[in-house]
């Protein structure tokens, strides 16, 4: 598979590849890194939002 | 029956489709006021330094991210679904909106930590409209992708509600 780096299209064969992910509350992220010789060449990151924004409204009486 | 005081959570829906307006507002003409166009929305990302919150008014470009790839004031949000609204009881509602698709900035290198992207209307001055924040990350010939909540009453990426 080629991947997009800092170098152009390069075979994921010759990179190194590292991946992690976060779960909280908030979100819920993915990443994945391509390196070749300890630099780093391709970083992507997916983060899927789990935290709504809430105006919370009301009405006075009278 | 009793009458409740209470919101109408349809007045909230029609609040996010713009349909009251309730003093004199300043804004950018619809095409038509019988069939008026939807809003342009715009992501655009922040600095993990920067301080968008709760009072930022419009599109600012200060603190905002930049790199190879990433165009001042972010990349269009697809809005296909129009806000919804749902009646919980005779005094409380919650009206929604949640864009779409997912936003994505594709192939771009954001070497400075970035945390948060502030959704806003380009169509009427740039308006900001929320501020959502994740963790910091950085972007190296990659892409960037943000992958909204479900849209539903409770998960919804902006929510109007009475309680």
């Amino acid at each position: 598979m080629l991947v997009i780096t800092t170098k152009g299209e390069m075979d994921d064969s010759l990179l190194e590849k590292r991946e992690g992910n976060v779960d909280n509350d908030n979100e819920t992220t993915t990443w994945v890194e391509y390196w070749l010789d300890e630099e780093l060449v391709h970083r992507s990151a997916h983060v899927r939002l789990k935290k709504t924004v809430t105006l919370t409204s009301s009405v006075a009486s009278f | 029956m009793a009458n409740t005081q209470s919101m109408c959570t349809s007045f909230m829906e029609e609040l996010m489709l713009g349909e009251h307006q309730l003093g004199t507002a300043s804004l950018t003409s619809r095409t038509s006021l019988t069939a008026p166009t939807t809003d342009t929305l715009k992501a655009a990302l922040y600095l993990a330094s920067a301080t968008m919150d709760a009072s930022a008014t419009a599109y600012t470009a200060v603190n905002e991210v930049s790199g190879t790839g990433y165009v001042a004031g972010g990349v269009t949000v697809t809005n296909a679904t129009a806000p919804n609204s749902t009646n919980a009881s005779a005094t409380a509602g919650v009206a929604f909106f949640t864009p779409s698709a997912s936003i994505t900035y594709t192939t771009v290198t954001l070497a400075t930590a970035f945390n948060a992207v502030l959704l806003y209307n380009s169509t009427q001055s740039n308006k900001a409209i929320s501020v959502h924040t994740f963790g910091s990350q950085t972007i190296t010939a990659g892409t960037f992708t943000l992958t909204m909540p479900s849209n539903t009453t409770a998960a919804a990426l902006i929510r109007l509600a009475t309680t």
